[in-house]
Parts: C-alpha cells; sequence; structure tokens
C-alpha cells in the first residue's frame, strides 16, 4: 500500500454556466521518498488537485473518489479532523510569496503556529524549532528575522520562510504548487534544489505542480501530464521525456524554446504552439479532453473516454489516448529530424 | 517623530484656517440681519442702527473677518449676541453633554456593527446573512429623528422606561445621565452601526479570499481560528477608515437629534444660534465641530500604524 493514494479523485465546480469538471477520474499513487510532477497549462486542474488533496477547495467544489492516506480516506474525514491533517500530514508551499504570509504577523508567528496547534510545543520550544528551521531553509541571522515582517524580506527569503512553514510538522506530503513561478531567475533554482534537498532528507513525498517542463526534468522522478482535468500521460521522467506518447505531451515540449537546437534554422524559426485556445472547463468533450486541438483526433475521439495503454510496460509509463500508434508515428520522424 | 507632529500640526492650522473662511463667508450669504432678530420687526430704524453700530456689523466684511480671528488668537472667543454671555461659557456647558453622546454612539456602532458585520460574513449567502443585511438595509434608509420619535413614543411614553427627553446632570449620578443619553444614542447610532456592519461585513468577506488566509487554513487553523487570527485584523484598516468618518456624521446627527430629545448640546446650541442669528456662536461652534473632525482623522491615521506593521507613523 502506497502513502498516498488517490483513486478515480472527480473534483466538479458548480458554476454560473453549469459543473465545471475540474478534475476528472484522476488517478495516482506515491511512496515516501517518491518525487511527482505534475505538468499542464493554467486551467487543466493541477491546482484544483493539490487543493482537493487539502480539502481546501472553494465553496462551489465537490469532491468524489477516494484519496487514501496511510489507508485513510482522506473525503471521509470530517472537517476537524482534516484540520489535523492540514499542515501537520499534509503540507504545502504556495505560488505567490509575496501574498501568502500574513503581512501584520511576524515571520516568527507564522513558521510557530502549526507547531503550536499540531504539536502542542510551548511558545518557547517552538521558537526554538523555528530558528533550527529557518536556518536550514538558508535564512541569514534567523534568530533575528523571527521578528521581522514579510514585507522586510525579498520574495526568495519569504519562499524560503514558506518552506520553513510547511516542513514545521514534518508532513509526510509536501506538495508545491509553482513554488519557483513568481521568483527571479537566478533564485529558482536556489529554492528548487533546496525543496528537494529536503524532500531527500526527511524522506517525505512530493508533489511538484508545474507548466516549467524544466523545473520537472531537474526535480522529480515520475512526471504526470494534464489536460482539461484529465491525466493524459504518466510515466518516469526519463521515459516520458524520451516517448513523449500523447500529442498534447508533444505539443507542450514543441512549444519550449529551444536554444541552438534548431542549427542555423532555429533562429528565426517561429515557436511552435498547440493550435486553438484552452477550452473553458463547462465546454470540454466528455471524451477525450484535448479533441478539439488534438491534430490526430478523429470523429469518436469527442465522444468516447480514452482508453490507457502502456508505452514502456516495467516502467509504468502510460499513456490515455484513443491512437497511440498515431501519435507514436507522429512523434517518430520530429525524433529522426534532431 | 517630532517632525512627523510639527508636519501634521501645521496641516490642523492650515485646514482650521480654511474652514473658518468657509464659515465666515457661508454665514455672511445667510439672509437675515442679526438686529433684526434681537430687536424683534417692531423696532425703530434708530435702534436697529445703534445695535448694529455696537456690534460692529457695519465693519467691512474682511475687518469683521480679521477680528474675529484676532480675538480667537487671544483667547477672545466673542460673546453671543441672544444671552450676552462669552461663548466659551455656553459651549463648555454643553460639550459635557454632546461628546459624551457622541462617544457614547460610536461606542454602540462599534460594538453592534462588528459583531453583526463578521457573523454575516461568517454566514455568507446563509439566512443568517441575508436577514443581517436586509436589517441593516432597513437601518441605513431609516431617517434617525423619525427613528428617535419613534423610540420615544415606544420605550417611553408606551413602556415608560426612559423619559421622553431631557438630561440629567452628571452631578446627579452617572448612570441616570448615561440613562438619559441612551435613546438618543441608539437613534444616532442605528444608521451609522448599519453602515458600518455593512463594511465590516464585506471586508472580512474580501479577506477571506486573500492568499495569506488560505495559508492559514493549509497549515491546518479552522475557519474560527483563521477568522480571529489571521481575517480580522487585516479587515479592520478599512473599517476604521469608516469609522473615522463616521464620527463627523455623528456630531452632525446630534444638531437634529438633541432637538428631538430637547438635550440641552453644542447641537441644541448651534441650531437655535442659526435660529437666532448668533453669529460668533455659529462660528465658534462650526470651527470647534471641523477641529475635532480633524482630530479624529489624525488618530485614524495613527491608529493604521499601529495596526499594520508596513506603514510607518511618519508615512501617515
Amino acid at each position: 500500500m502506497a502513502l498516498l493514494e488517490v483513486k478515480n479523485l472527480d473534483v466538479t465546480l458548480a458554476t454560473s454556466r453549469g459543473p465545471a469538471r475540474a478534475v476528472r477520474n484522476l488517478s495516482f499513487d506515491l511512496d515516501r521518498g517518491q518525487t511527482l510532477g505534475i505538468v499542464g497549462e493554467s486551467g487543466c486542474g493541477k491546482s484544483m488537485t493539490a487543493l482537493a488533496l487539502l480539502g481546501l477547495l472553494p465553496e462551489n467544489g465537490v469532491t468524489t473518489g477516494s484519496i487514501n492516506l496511510d489507508g485513510q480516506d482522506l473525503l471521509t474525514l470530517n472537517e476537524d479532523a482534516m484540520c489535523g491533517v492540514r499542515g501537520n500530514r499534509i503540507s504545502m508551499i504556495f505560488q505567490e510569496p509575496m501574498t501568502s504570509l500574513n503581512p501584520l504577523h511576524t515571520i516568527g508567528r507564522q513558521v510557530t503556529e502549526p507547531m503550536l496547534i499540531h504539536q502542542g510545543m510551548t511558545r518557547d520550544q517552538a521558537r526554538d524549532e523555528a530558528v533550527r528551521l529557518l536556518e536550514r531553509v538558508g535564512i541569514a541571522s534567523a534568530a533575528q528575522r523571527l521578528d521581522s515582517f514579510p514585507h522586510q524580506l525579498s520574495g526568495g527569503q519569504r519562499q524560503r520562510v514558506m518552506i520553513a512553514m510547511a516542513l514545521s510538522c514534518k508532513p509526510d506530503v509536501l506538495i508545491a504548487d509553482e513554488p519557483t513561478t513568481a521568483l527571479d531567475v537566478t533564485i529558482q533554482g536556489q529554492i528548487l534544489d533546496l525543496i528537494a534537498d529536503i524532500v531527500a532528507e526527511a524522506g517525505m513525498a512530493l508533489i511538484l505542480i508545474s507548466h516549467d517542463l524544466g523545473v520537472i526534468a531537474e526535480t522529480v522522478d515520475r512526471v504526470l501530464v494534464m489536460y482539461g482535468g484529465a491525466g493524459v500521460e504518466t510515466g518516469p521522467t526519463a521515459s516520458l521525456f524520451e516517448h513523449l506518447a500523447h500529442p498534447y505531451t508533444q505539443g507542450l515540449f514543441a512549444a519550449v524554446p529551444k536554444l541552438g537546437s534548431g542549427g542555423r534554422r532555429g533562429q528565426g524559426a517561429r515557436l511552435a504552439t498547440i493550435p486553438g485556445l484552452v477550452p473553458e472547463l463547462v465546454d470540454l468533450p466528455t471524451g477525450c479532453t484535448f479533441a478539439d486541438r488534438c491534430n490526430i483526433a478523429d470523429g469518436q475521439c469527442a465522444g468516447t473516454v480514452p482508453t490507457v495503454h502502456d508505452v514502456a510496460e516495467d516502467a509504468g509509463h502510460r499513456v490515455a489516448c484513443l491512437k497511440p500508434d498515431d501519435a507514436k508515428r507522429q512523434f517518430a520522424p520530429a525524433e529522426a529530424g534532431r | 517623530m517630532s517632525v512627523f507632529l510639527a508636519k501634521r500640526f501645521l496641516t490642523f492650522v492650515a485646514t482650521l484656517l480654511g474652514a473658518s473662511i468657509v464659515v465666515f463667508l457661508v454665514l455672511e450669504i445667510l439672509p437675515g440681519d442679526p438686529s433684526m432678530t434681537l430687536l424683534g420687526a417692531d423696532a425703530d430704524e434708530e435702534a436697529y442702527a445703534a445695535l448694529r453700530l455696537k456690534l460692529g456689523l457695519d465693519d467691512p466684511a474682511f475687518v469683521r473677518y480679521f477680528e474675529w480671528m484676532w480675538g480667537m488668537f487671544h483667547g477672545d472667543f466673542g460673546v453671543s449676541y441672544a444671552y450676552s454671555v462669552p461663548v466659551m461659557e455656553l459651549v463648555w456647558g454643553s460639550l459635557g453633554l454632546t461628546v459624551p453622546l457622541a462617544m457614547f454612539a460610536m461606542a454602540i456602532t462599534v460594538v453592534v456593527a462588528l459583531g453583526l458585520g463578521v457573523f454575516a460574513a461568517s454566514r455568507h449567502n446563509k439566512p443568517g446573512d441575508y436577514v443581517i443585511m436586509t436589517i441593516s438595509q432597513l437601518g441605513i434608509a431609516v431617517p434617525n429623528f423619525w427613528f428617535g420619535i419613534l423610540l420615544i413614543l415606544f420605550f417611553a411614553v408606551n413602556l415608560g422606561w426612559f423619559k421622553a427627553g431631557g438630561f440629567i446632570q452628571w452631578e446627579d449620578g452617572i448612570w441616570l445621565a448615561l440613562k438619559s443619553l441612551f435613546l438618543p444614542a441608539i437613534a444616532l447610532a442605528t444608521v451609522q452601526a448599519a453602515i458600518l456592519a455593512r463594511t465590516t461585513r464585506s471586508a472580512v468577506l474580501e479577506t477571506f479570499r486573500e492568499d495569506y488566509v488560505r495559508t492559514a487554513r493549509a497549515k491546518g487553523l479552522t475557519r474560527s481560528q483563521t477568522l480571529w487570527r489571521h481575517v480580522l485584523r487585516n479587515a479592520l484598516i478599512p473599517v476604521i477608515t469608516v469609522m473615522g468618518l463616521q464620527f463627523a456624521n455623528l456630531l452632525a446627527g446630534t444638531i437634529v437629534i438633541e432637538s428631538v430629545f430637547s438635550l440641552p448640546g453644542l447641537g441644541k446650541l448651534v441650531f437655535q444660534a442659526i435660529a437666532n442669528r448668533d453669529m460668533p456662536v455659529v462660528k465658534d461652534i462650526v470651527l470647534l465641530l471641523a477641529g475635532m473632525v480633524i482630530v479624529v482623522n489624525f488618530i485614524v491615521d495613527v491608529t493604521y500604524a499601529v495596526i499594520d506593521p508596513r506603514l510607518k507613523v511618519h508615512d501617515v
């Protein structure tokens, strides 16, 4: 039994235009020490998945399926019990370090808060632990920093504080939702390395959510590609980057600018894009969510839920597509041309 | 800090000076001759002329303005035309009623509005929220003098719990004095509490959507812990802004309410002074009210800096 088992997770949001399936039939497993990356465009359901794991969906959201943490289904827990899970067994780092800290509270108060609620520490114990945590995440003169306010810190430092806060109760699962998107490029690498080191050190499981394939490639063991709320392809990072079995994954990779990969031709060439726009969740086809924008889709794709095929069986690399062979053929010439 | 205070003091003086010019000009334009009001319509021309000379009403406007300012600068606030006593004496007597009345009404406003506003926000889009929002809509719509009359009819005439009007002096017992201010304070506070409750509700709801509130929930705080520890203090900033503005409204409201409840306060005094064309009293009281509003605004600004560490007092 894996540490975290998500099965047939569905999140439906009630909107003025009807129900929107923000996450559909999503399943994945995660064990201690494993790292999973979730990739996809904005609105593909990555963040909704994370919020569903914490039970923090907006009020109009309904979750079905199961989320088992150590064999216990979190969706059956009441609100009080979920408060005991959040920040204690599952922690989250958010995208926006500038706005994710309370501007009126000191750093010390915010970092000690989870330890005070979950671990029954005294204020002094929590303060000592907070100094240790802040030192671990690379905040200089940590003891003095406890009395600082968020506006006195840079974006990178605030994200380090967020990480310290998320780690304070030594959670089993750490969810990092676009943790570096709002940061300077020079800081991004440092923060990712810090997260990777800490996860490895404590043996916790990591879910890293990103739209940045570079970030994913460097940081995680396994990747889950999401489109329109559904998981379209999943596999070990190396295998996934090698095969690119789903037409959407192929499009996502083609859209990344590559330096010098096209030789002289690369310089003036236009960047590849996926045709069409991300459809609104209420308008998605009932079958394959990508059918509207897919270049190999035919009449049946939009109406039929795609079957799951093994790409590399031993590695657990799977793709949800009705025409995996066509997708493969489409990808192969591109590879030959490199 | 002292530079800050000096700057604020200069602003204070400049604002008062501006207010004094506006007050003076408005009273110049106001029709009605004080000598006529004082002597009645039947006196002969000579009596009018003599009185006008005595009061200096025939001097050019700027001379009278500078005499007023010069007098105030020396602590001489003038003499009432109608009562022939120094304005200071009249004002002091009535401040002891009006300031406690305004503070009493403000206290009711704050307690009721914060309570209802936070409660409505925590029951967002549920029956409790709808009920409070409907009541507050009514509260805003009701004119306070009319509501004051209703209160008198119900609590004083029908139930006999309170006196229908008049003020029991502080010397005769603090509780009795407070009791005589209770209905007027309620009448004054109703509209303000209704407005402030709505402001509080929307400020709390707005703050609940902030990223740091989501962070607090992700740490494992319950909804009510999040409300008390993270939302309220952040939501207070817009609420305090409105409170500052409301204090000015309360002072203006006393003019009507003190007449309804026949309370011998500043509002009643200025109301009668306007009717009597008792210019020195009107000018001084309006200026005093302006000064009180400026002081309250200063307190609001300092409160911002106390609540929000991002603001330093000298930024305000």
